[in-house]
């Protein structure tokens, strides 16, 4: 991470204040940045991340849609090949399926089906995962279902400071972008972060503390839960490298890569389902490219392969301190 | 009991099923460079249109879908927009596409397996061809928005047929522009079948035009076959648009001529005698038996602009076997603006293993 400078643009904020701020700093740098989604205009969003941008851009540029989600990604997509950048926010990753054929069918293609001719300079922000005792359909991690698809960037803060960063990144780069938000984490930590409009290399896992017996491999609000598990292992000396994935496709292989041949170990925390995860491409990878530096087989720490608890049994499903330090001690062992 | 709202939708012909003015005709019909430029335009997708189901047959094109009945409509839609207006089509819309500037090589090329079929160069901002049925609408009212909100006199036309009206995408889209007021007009191409599926199956409302008035949006139907009704229709709504007065829905009604796709079989679905019935309201003869009553038109000159349109084709159709096909590194270099290092790996394994050809 960049040092933190103190001046007047540098506040402390949380993760869906960082959200806000890379919005407003993105729709001042370029007209060309318009918002649109349910409640996001007068409301601010039901979460907040768009308050003050309707005040401050007015409606023609912070757009209030019908309640539509397959509208709302299509729209985003025909706005996208005017060469507007659309950050279009879907209100809960349980509701985006309703566009998942404009995003699979249409952004996903637009610029190979037309040899470049056209393109889809957008963003599509969602809040995900589970952890808040959201209603039924509120809590879902399903970024792989994206993760799968050729022609999208799969982008997940983990902090406020990468929150304004990469977001800051998705909506300059000329192609969609999914970008998840872990609203467990929304409001959970604060750090400070200058609106400086400084962005983050996407494609680009970050390294977030240094290690040489097991690599931790996680994304999203599983970050949280693995820099404490690390506290505690560092406690017991066990030097955990702690690598937040941030673009879940397309992939930074080398970096994960680079730091398995050096610990020779590799447990992934994610909170999604097992099956077909993000955490088996991650570990397939590390099969094909790092098998002979193993010592150990990778351990992946997931959530179930079952539909996510209502949230009287939620915490029985998302990965715990505990699950991640237990999984650790299973590879050392080795 | 208070009536809150009735609603009432016109259809409009002014020519009999043999080309005879059943009335006085619009203004349209005036402009006799404008008639005869479609004729032309109509003779030429048709001659394009048999063209291209013959290359199906012989091995030489990809499945493709025949556009025969749709000449009168599309050529309208060409003529009523604007070079700067944006053209969001489903994929039998040959005859507006030609007059957009897309090259019949360009139309070939995309039903005959190639991307570079929608790089096209003369009309930039027009949308793909969307094979996912009603997909386009939503990327229609978000150009539209575009537009909107850049203060421009700009206009979308859109089109789509009568099975994708069934479709959310149409009804949130038609929605969409009621509400934000956007400079769009929806072209439904009502032309009877969803491949196998009739109109009657589609919907119970008893005109598809009439879906505009739940949108807020005034829906009209004309004569699909009728060039002068088709293009005035037209006209009129993108003149709307133009002016900011917003969005409109037209229902064409036609007939699907031919197959859905030459990969299908209409004779299992509907009758010789529908098909018959069908022929005999075909709007190219309808203008041109108009033409010749006018005195525009002679048996002479149907003969030189048939073998025009057979050479222009025919052409076309040597550029498009002539193309070679992109190397196959190609399916990597479109997908983003420049290759994530993570499918560098991929890219040179296609290289690699297909130097020199596809062994």
């Amino acid at each position: 991470m960049s040092k933190v400078q103190a001046s007047a643009e540098t506040r402390d904020i949380t993760l869906v204040e960082a959200v806000n701020m890379a919005l407003h700093r993105a729709m001042a740098d370029d007209d060309n940045v318009v918002v649109l989604g349910e409640d996001i205009a007068t409301n601010g969003g039901v979460f907040r991340a768009t308050v003050g941008l309707k005040e401050a851009f007015g409606f023609k540029r912070v757009m209030d849609t019908p309640l539509a989600e397959n509208l709302i990604a299509g729209t985003a997509i025909g706005m996208a090949t005017q060469g507007l950048r659309p950050v279009a926010e879907f209100q809960f990753m349980g509701f985006i399926y309703a566009g998942m054929e404009q995003v699979i069918s249409h952004a996903a293609r637009m610029r190979n089906r037309t040899r470049g001719r056209l393109h889809c300079p957008l963003v599509f922000r969602a809040p995900f995962g589970g952890g808040i005792h959201a209603p039924e359909h509120h809590s879902e991690s399903t970024e792989a279902l994206f993760a799968h698809i050729p022609g999208l960037r799969v982008v997940i803060p983990s902090s406020p400071q990468r929150a304004y960063r990469l977001l800051l990144a998705d909506i300059r780069n000329p192609d969609p972008v999914i970008f998840l938000e872990p609203k467990r984490i929304y409001r959970a930590v604060t750090q400070s972060v200058k609106d400086n409009g400084e962005a983050l290399p996407l494609d680009t896992s970050f390294t977030l503390r240094e290690g040489d017996d097991v690599t931790l491999i996680t994304w999203g609000a599983c970050v949280q839960e693995t820099l404490q598990a690390a506290d505690k292992l560092a406690e017991q000396g066990v030097s955990c490298e702690v690598i937040d994935v941030a673009t879940v496709s397309p992939l930074d292989r080398e970096t994960l890569l680079c730091s398995v041949a050096k610990t020779g170990r590799a447990v992934i925390v994610h909170e999604a389902c097992r099956n077909g995860g993000v955490g088996a491409e991650v570990a397939a990878s590390i099969a094909e490219g790092a098998f002979l530096d193993l010592q150990a087989p990778v351990v992946r720490v997931t959530g179930y392969d079952t539909i996510m608890p209502y949230y009287r049994n939620e915490q029985y499903y998302l990965p715990q301190v505990e699950d991640i330090i237990g999984a650790v001690e299973q590879v050392i062992a080795l | 009991m208070r009536q809150i709202h009735e609603f009432q939708v016109d259809s409009t012909r002014y020519l009999d099923d043999h080309g005879k003015p059943l009335g006085e005709l619009p203004l349209q019909a005036e402009n006799t460079d404008r008639v005869l430029a479609a004729y032309r335009n109509m003779v030429l997708t048709r001659t394009f249109d048999s063209k291209a189901i013959a290359l199906q047959r012989t091995g030489k094109c990809g499945t493709y879908p025949s556009v025969l009945g749709h000449e009168v409509v599309g050529t309208a839609i060409g003529q009523s927009m604007a070079k700067s207006d944006v053209f969001v089509p489903y994929y039998r819309d040959q005859a507006s596409h030609i007059l957009r500037g897309v090259s019949l090589t360009e139309l070939l090329l995309y039903w005959g397996g190639d991307e570079r079929g929608s790089a096209w160069k003369n009309c930039p901002e027009d949308l793909p061809i969307s094979v996912p049925i009603a997909t386009q609408c939503c990327h229609a009212v978000g150009v539209a928005a575009a537009m909107k909100i850049r203060d421009q006199s700009r206009a979308v036309v859109c089109c789509i047929g009568d099975g994708g009206t069934s479709k959310g995408d149409f009804l949130e889209s038609i929605n969409l522009a009621g509400a934000w007021h956007l400079p769009v007009v929806f072209m439904v191409i009502n032309n009877q079948w969803a491949i196998s599926t009739p109109r009657s199956l589609q919907s119970g409302a008893e005109t598809i035009a009439q879906k505009a008035i739940s949108a807020g949006l005034p829906g009209h139907i004309v004569d699909g076959n009728d060039y002068f009704a088709t293009v005035e229709a037209l006209d009129t709504a993108v003149e709307r648009a133009h002016s900011g007065k917003g969005a409109t829905v037209i229902e064409a009604v036609t007939y699907r001529l031919g197959d859905h796709t030459t990969a299908d079989d209409a004779t299992r679905y509907r009758t010789a005698e529908d098909l018959k019935r069908a022929w005999e309201k075909d709007g190219i003869k309808r203008l041109q038996n108009w033409l010749h009553d006018r005195g525009l038109w002679s048996p002479d000159k149907e003969k030189a602009l048939q073998a025009e349109c057979k050479q222009t084709v025919e052409k076309a159709v040597e550029s498009y076997l002539a193309t070679e096909a992109e190397p196959p590194t190609a399916m990597l270099d479109y997908l983003f603006e420049s290759l994530p290092a993570a499918l560098q790996q991929q890219r040179e394994q296609i290289a690699d293993r297909y130097q020199g050809g596809r062994g």
